[in-house]
């Protein structure tokens, strides 16, 4: 892999990513109902992440470990933006319009909460004590806690498992993480109340969708019924009779893992999870034979995020978890979190093929 | 702060350390997935595979077309026309209020229109269409064809209509269709009617709603999630409903309908020899159509509670004392009781039962002198009638009535049938709790009292004096026929009954009594008879709605109007080979020889003259019959 070198691009692991690309242009192609349009966005979009991909993975950890806190402090000011400027506008602010281009800032936090979390904690020797503890923990709650307020709770739940990955990785003390998880369980309550109805409702659906099927059990009973009725060999490519009837809803998004499973069957979700077990893991081998703690836990914590994106998803639409707005990531159409993936892949590679200087 | 030493070799061990446990965590979560996966998919998988065909697949009703009504003729009598109602699903506008707003602009709906669909829209459920408009002329019917791009959740659907030309004519007699009410559900087989609107309410159409309604079709449809279809995937056309051809012939009808004019009454022609009806005629009558396509807000209501009871087939339910109509058949009894007909009776206007001051009138007060039984059958002499009733006895009376009919169903082909009054001891003491009284024999002697019959009984008992004592049920139904088939189906055989007890040649001397009824000299009918091309037999009634005193005249001008007498008059023609047999009725008429005679007269003249000469002209090779 010479020219891999030369671009700072991990072979086996750009290899994966292609390859589930590649699967996302087909199950895009069938859960939009063959329109070519639409493939064709999905497809520019995948070549743009690339690009950025690229240009991200030039970029040498130790610039990024510098750049951390100021990544942090000017997505935490878009954050406030979006929540100043979109007060008055509909229900969802998320976006910050420049005209040229729309940004989601919480994307950008998608990747400053655990670089800062990470420079946080590795300023000093692990295991972190409890007051970068409790920094990290004050990091990773409050950009989480603007987006909830947006509302987008999937986002939110992501930056959150996002930091605690990374305070993970850093050998926390396991009474600290039960003190953590004392805090959680205290401030449940108060979480609950503060949530949407609707997002009550999900949660509440999740443990009995029939109780609503036309209501806020809709989606999950349609999806499970696409998953569960395609057996184990699935129905066949563009012949998933949910997908193609649209009694899944948000098909080409959220739960394009339901238009898969309907079509390709128990095989073919088990291929795609070996598939992203795949990129995992080669992250993970990645991380694994960096040289300082701050490319190793961040790197770390971004491959582990990255599970937890295929992990919740899934779980989502399959009935474990509650819905939540999480796309599939590298598969599902739209939005800029294809763009936010590939520059975390471009962060892995490139923490992974720069030789650092002992500091 | 003291100063931390950066410690690269044991924070590696520790982040070491952590990776590894985290990749346990990520095959854990992963077999957590695989294994919901497995349940969806392997375990449950019949469970959903089949809910994933119940969300797609549907069955769409075919309602089949209800079968056509012909009279003898081949004249339609009911049919089927295509119509646009207009639907709306509410749950597919986009604001179903602006929606409403804007077809009103486009076709203008009233406000009675308005009001329903506003308390559909309170009794469905919002995804079921509900019925905004029925009957569209076709102008409105294309603006929205037109315009339909602009109504998201607003459907044109053809249907079609019921409809009966004749309207008032045939109604008693057809009956109507009605939508199916909530009542009407519990009692059909709902999948029959899946698709169907209307069931048959009265008459023909109610009697015959199983050949009429045909068998309803199905196909199979692939819905997608907005309920739109998708494509088909099997059909079963629906079969159409029989057409039923009537033994009435409507033309017939229409003359009878209008000899009425303005009267309340009935009128039943019967074929004597095969029992079928040629009309069937009630007045007042109200059009059947409007049940199909809906009443103003009033007129239903208006029907419902008229005193003239439009809705009332007083052919079938009307039961009418009979008056004098019924001395042919007591004596017919007499004379099998051993009367001599030549032995003469006097007649002095009145007859006295002894014991009783109470004097039983004549109607001619004058008297009529010495009659024998063919000249007070041809005059109608009261008192002749009440010295026979008594010598017979109501028992003897009773059973004689009962043989041509009387306080019996005649069998007709219409639902619930009424089977009129004839009294007897029994009957009283079990109704009234009292014992018979000779006064009421007496008055049974001219057809009055508790003696109640229907216009088609007393032309079922007519057409056994014209068949010579062979009693015919009577029919309405000819054939059925399948249009798509060509099968032809013959109505059922008729039922005969020979009334054993009559002697053919005491039968004859009535009938030569009910002849010089029309055409004797001093008949009560003779002005009815009078110029005719052809001989009938006939006998006139008029029946009293109250008593006269004894000093009294009874005088229709100073009796209300629905008080006054009942017109009767039954007769058949011609005598020599009855062809037709008539009853007519007129409520509050007056007298049966002043009123309900000429009506009679009227129709025959149509059956054995007019009829006759228009078939001629039109067709030669039809049925002169």
């Amino acid at each position: 892999m010479i020219l891999g070198n030369r671009l700072r691009i991990d072979g086996a692991l750009f290899f994966g990513i292609v390859m589930l690309l590649g699967v996302g242009l087909f199950v895009v192609f069938s859960a939009g109902g063959e329109d070519w349009d639409l493939l064709q966005r999905h497809g520019i979009r995948i070549l743009v992440s690339l690009v950025v991909l690229l240009l991200v993975a030039q970029v040498p950890p130790d610039a990024l470990q510098r750049w951390s806190p100021y990544v942090f402090f000017v997505g935490m000011g878009a954050l406030v933006l979006v929540l100043v400027l979109g007060y008055a506008d509909r229900g969802a602010q998320r976006w910050l319009d420049f005209g040229v281009i729309r940004f989601q800032p919480s994307e950008i936090m998608k990747l400053a909460v655990p670089m800062a979390v990470v420079w946080v904690l590795t300023r000093r020797p692990l295991p972190p004590r409890l007051p970068d503890l409790i920094l990290a923990v004050a990091l990773t709650l409050l950009p989480a806690s603007l987006v909830v307020i947006q509302p987008d709770l999937g986002t939110a739940v992501l930056l959150i498992i996002s930091g605690l990955l990374a305070v993970f990785l850093a050998g926390v003390r396991w009474h600290h993480l039960l003190m953590l998880a004392a805090v959680v369980a205290a401030t449940a309550p108060y979480l609950w109340y503060r949530l949407h109805d609707y997002q009550q409702a999900r949660i509440v659906t999740m443990f009995n969708p029939w109780a609503d099927p036309m209501g806020s059990g809709y989606h999950i009973i349609q999806s499970q019924i696409a998953v569960g009725s395609a057996g184990i060999a699935g129905k066949g490519w563009l012949r998933g009779t949910q997908s193609q009837l649209e009694f899944i809803p948000e098909r080409s998004t959220d739960f394009i893992f339901a238009v898969f499973a309907e079509e390709f069957g128990l095989i073919g979700a088990a291929v795609l999870l070996v598939l992203y077990l795949f990129v995992v893991g080669r992250s993970l081998v990645l991380a694994y034979r960096t040289q300082d703690s701050y490319s190793r836990l961040l790197v770390g914590s971004l491959a582990l995020t990255f599970f937890f994106y295929v992990f919740v998803n899934v779980a989502m639409v399959t009935g474990v978890l509650p819905v939540v707005g999480i796309p599939l990531p590298l598969i599902s159409y739209g939005g800029t979190s294809m763009v936010t993936l590939m520059a975390a892949f471009g962060i892995i590679m490139g923490a992974c093929t720069h030789r650092r200087l002992m500091s | 702060m003291g100063v931390h030493i950066l410690d690269p070799k044991r924070d590696s061990s520790i982040t070491k350390q952590r990776l590894l446990l985290a990749t346990m965590l990520v095959l854990v979560l992963t077999m957590v997935v695989l294994g919901r996966l497995y349940y969806l998919q392997v375990v449950k998988h019949d469970r959903y595979r089949t809910l994933s065909v119940e969300n797609r697949i549907g069955l769409l009703p075919m309602p089949p077309v209800r079968g056509r009504i012909f009279d003898r003729n081949g004249e339609i009598l009911a049919e089927n026309y295509p119509v646009y109602e207009l639907e709306v699903i509410p749950d597919q506008t986009q604001d179903l209020k602006r929606t409403v707003r804007e077809l009103n602009d486009l076709i203008s709906l009233s406000d009675a229109e308005l009001d329903r669909f506003d308390r559909l829209l309170k009794t469905r459920p919002s995804f079921e269409p509900r019925l905004l408009k029925h009957s569209l002329s076709y102008e409105e019917a294309s603006l929205i064809a037109v315009n339909q791009y602009r109504f998201p959740g607003v459907a044109l659907r053809a249907s079609l209509r019921r409809f009966y030309p004749y309207a008032g004519l045939t109604a008693h007699t057809v009956g109507y269709v009605a939508r199916i009410s909530e009542e009407d559900l519990r009692q059909i087989d709902r999948s029959a009617y899946r698709g169907t609107r209307y069931i048959g309410q009265l008459g023909i159409e109610a009697r015959y709603e199983d050949e009429l309604l045909g068998v309803a079709g199905y196909e199979t449809v692939e819905f997608n999630a907005h309920s739109r279809i998708v494509r088909s995937l099997d059909q079963h056309a629906p079969m159409s409903g029989w057409n039923v051809h009537l033994t009435l012939d409507v033309a017939l009808q229409k003359v009878a309908r209008e000899a009425l004019g303005d009267h309340r009454g009935a009128v039943v022609a019967l074929r004597p020899e095969t029992g079928d009806v040629l009309a069937f005629v009630s007045t007042p009558d109200y059009d059947p159509n409007l049940f199909a396509s809906g009443f103003g807000l009033h007129s239903y209501d208006d029907l419902r509670t008229s005193l003239d009871k439009p809705l009332l087939n007083r052919a079938l339910y009307g039961r009418y004392a009979p008056g004098s109509t019924i001395k042919p058949i007591l004596a017919l009894a007499a004379m099998d009781h051993g009367l001599d007909p030549k032995k003469k009776v006097f007649c002095g206007g009145a007859f006295k039962l002894s014991g009783r001051d109470r004097p039983y009138r004549c109607w001619n007060r004058d008297g009529h002198g010495d009659l024998n039984l063919l000249q007070a059958i041809e005059e109608s002499c009261d008192s002749f009638f009440y010295q026979l009733a008594l010598d017979l006895g109501i028992e003897n009376m009773s059973s004689w009535f009962g043989n041509f009919g009387l306080g019996q169903t005649t069998g007709i082909d219409l639902n619930d049938e009424p089977s009129g009054l004839v009294p007897s001891r029994d009957w009283k003491r079990r109704t009234h709790g009292e014992a018979w009284f000779p006064g009421e024999t007496v008055i049974a002697g001219i057809g009055q009292g508790y003696l109640l019959a229907t216009p088609l009984q007393l032309a079922v008992a007519t057409a056994a004096i014209a068949n010579r004592g062979k009693r015919v049920q009577p029919r309405l139904l000819a054939r059925f026929e399948n249009l798509e088939t060509g099968e032809i189906v013959p109505g059922p055989e008729v039922r005969i009954t020979a009334i054993t007890a009559v002697d053919s040649s005491l039968l004859d001397t009535v009938i030569q009594g009910m002849i010089a009824v029309v055409h004797g000299p001093r008949g009560t009918a003779r002005a009815s008879g009078r110029g005719a091309a052809y001989r009938m037999a006939g006998k006139t009634g008029t029946s009293q709605l109250i008593s006269i005193g004894q000093d009294e005249t009874y005088d229709p001008n100073s009796v209300p109007e629905r008080l006054r007498d009942h017109a009767l008059y039954i007769t058949f023609a011609p005598v020599e080979r009855p062809r037709i047999a008539l009853a007519v009725v007129v409520e509050n008429a007056g007298s049966g020889s002043r009123v309900a005679a000429p009506i009679a007269r009227k129709i025959l003249d149509y059956y054995f003259i007019e009829r006759l000469r228009r078939a001629a002209l039109t067709s030669p090779a039809n049925d002169f019959g």
